[in-house]
């Protein structure tokens, strides 16, 4: 059983993912429960349901609709855009962070419940990008927010966001859950 | 067209009202240049008038002129859909005389004037709600006067002892650059391959690192 731990590669099917799925079924059969590490089951369940908060905030809003419509599909990653702060794990910052928005921003951002991951999306976002000398954005939504994974381009492809929230994935998987620093 | 709308304004007036009849876009569009102390009868007449029926302000603008006494522009687009025609009305104010507000005529133009206010900080009087309408609260200054430095005075960041969002002034990592492409010292003047664009050059654009006459 210690070899199948699912932090790997997927197996494709076949022979061998039958072999490992009779082997789990006959396990469970025989005991009735299987044994696995807390936190990888933590942060599968972390990984999986990803539920990000919408802030569209300009034109970096339309790849990220794309990437949660049908052809990119984030719902088949477990990521499902929610309309409160209350029930979000990750606020994607698409698009231009104004001065007058920023309170609005960091108030949002307070109001998620923890953990709580953040991914800048867009030039304007990562570094205040085209208006980075304008006299009402903000240089950078990290000036106001902790970022975990900044997303470049100008704006990203939906791809490059999907590849973003792949990274967040993989970078919460690789943190323990249980303690936090 | 215009012409004509121009000859129906002139007839709806009957000289009350100090009016400079102008043209815009090679002649196509009717531009009515008027003192502010003559703005309110001139856009009540436009109004009302059946025959003008100017019933929509699409827009209120600003413009700065800095090198002009009076320096501000102030803008107001109207249409009417009875004579399916656009007017231009541009009247002319500096930082402090107030232009009469015309949100009694067009309830839309509160914001217009509100936005103008923000942006140039022209003054309207008789629009009750002077507050700002685009820039941060309590933004000093005003953003589209050519005076304005573009990075403004303050940036805002998380500061995480006070526990919100403070605004501190501006202090840039790295300047404004603003580039002499012209200069052999800051880019490549001639592209291999590319030096035909020299035959095509504007006269009086100098190469030679001076900057040319016309800039």
């Amino acid at each position: 059983m210690n070899e199948i731990s699912w932090n790997k590669a997927a197996t494709p099917p076949g022979a061998e993912q039958d072999a490992v799925i009779r082997a789990v079924t006959g396990e469970i059969e025989e005991k009735g429960f299987v044994v696995a590490n807390l936190d990888k089951v933590v942060n599968w369940a972390r990984t999986g349901s990803l539920w990000p908060m919408t802030f569209g905030l300009a034109c970096c809003a339309v790849p990220m609709i794309h990437a949660y419509m049908a052809r990119y599909d984030l719902d088949r990653f477990g990521i499902i855009p929610r309309g409160s702060p209350r029930q979000s794990d990750v606020m994607i910052v698409a698009g231009t962070l104004t001065n007058k928005m920023a309170p609005a921003l960091r108030k949002v951002y307070d109001q998620m419940s923890e953990p709580r991951w953040v991914i800048s999306m867009g030039s304007c976002a990562n570094g205040g990008g085209y208006y980075h000398y304008s006299y009402s954005v903000v240089r950078g939504c990290d000036r106001i927010v902790p970022v975990d994974i900044y997303v470049p381009g100008c704006p990203p492809t939906s791809e490059a966001l999907v590849y973003g929230i792949l990274q967040l994935q993989k970078k919460i998987r690789r943190t323990g859950t249980i303690l936090r620093g | 067209m215009v012409d004509a709308l121009e000859e129906a304004i002139r007839a709806a007036l009957a000289d009350r009202v100090p009016v400079t009849y102008g043209r815009a876009r090679f002649g196509h569009e009717l531009v009515l240049h008027v003192h502010r102390e003559a703005l309110l009868p001139l856009l009540i007449v436009l109004r009302d008038a059946p025959e003008l029926d100017f019933a929509q302000c699409m827009d209120i603008c600003g413009v700065d002129w800095p090198e002009r006494p009076e320096r501000f522009d102030v803008v107001y687009n109207l249409l009417s859909l009875t004579r399916n025609a656009r007017v231009t009305v541009i009247t002319t104010t500096d930082e402090t005389l107030p232009v009469p507000s015309v949100s009694l005529l067009w309830p839309s133009a509160t914001w217009f004037e509100r936005e103008c206010w923000d942006m140039y900080g022209v003054v309207f009087a008789g629009l009750d709600d002077l507050r700002r309408l685009l820039t941060d609260y309590g933004f000093e200054g005003h953003p589209l006067r050519k005076d304005f430095p573009l990075t403004g005075h303050v940036e805002v960041r998380y500061d995480a002892e006070a526990g919100r969002v403070v605004q501190e002034p501006v202090k840039l990592t790295q300047d404004f650059r603003s580039f002499d492409f012209l200069s052999p010292w800051e880019a490549m003047t001639t592209l291999p391959g590319d030096e035909k664009v020299h035959l095509n050059r504007i006269p009086g654009l100098a190469v030679d690192g001076t900057k040319g006459d016309q800039k």
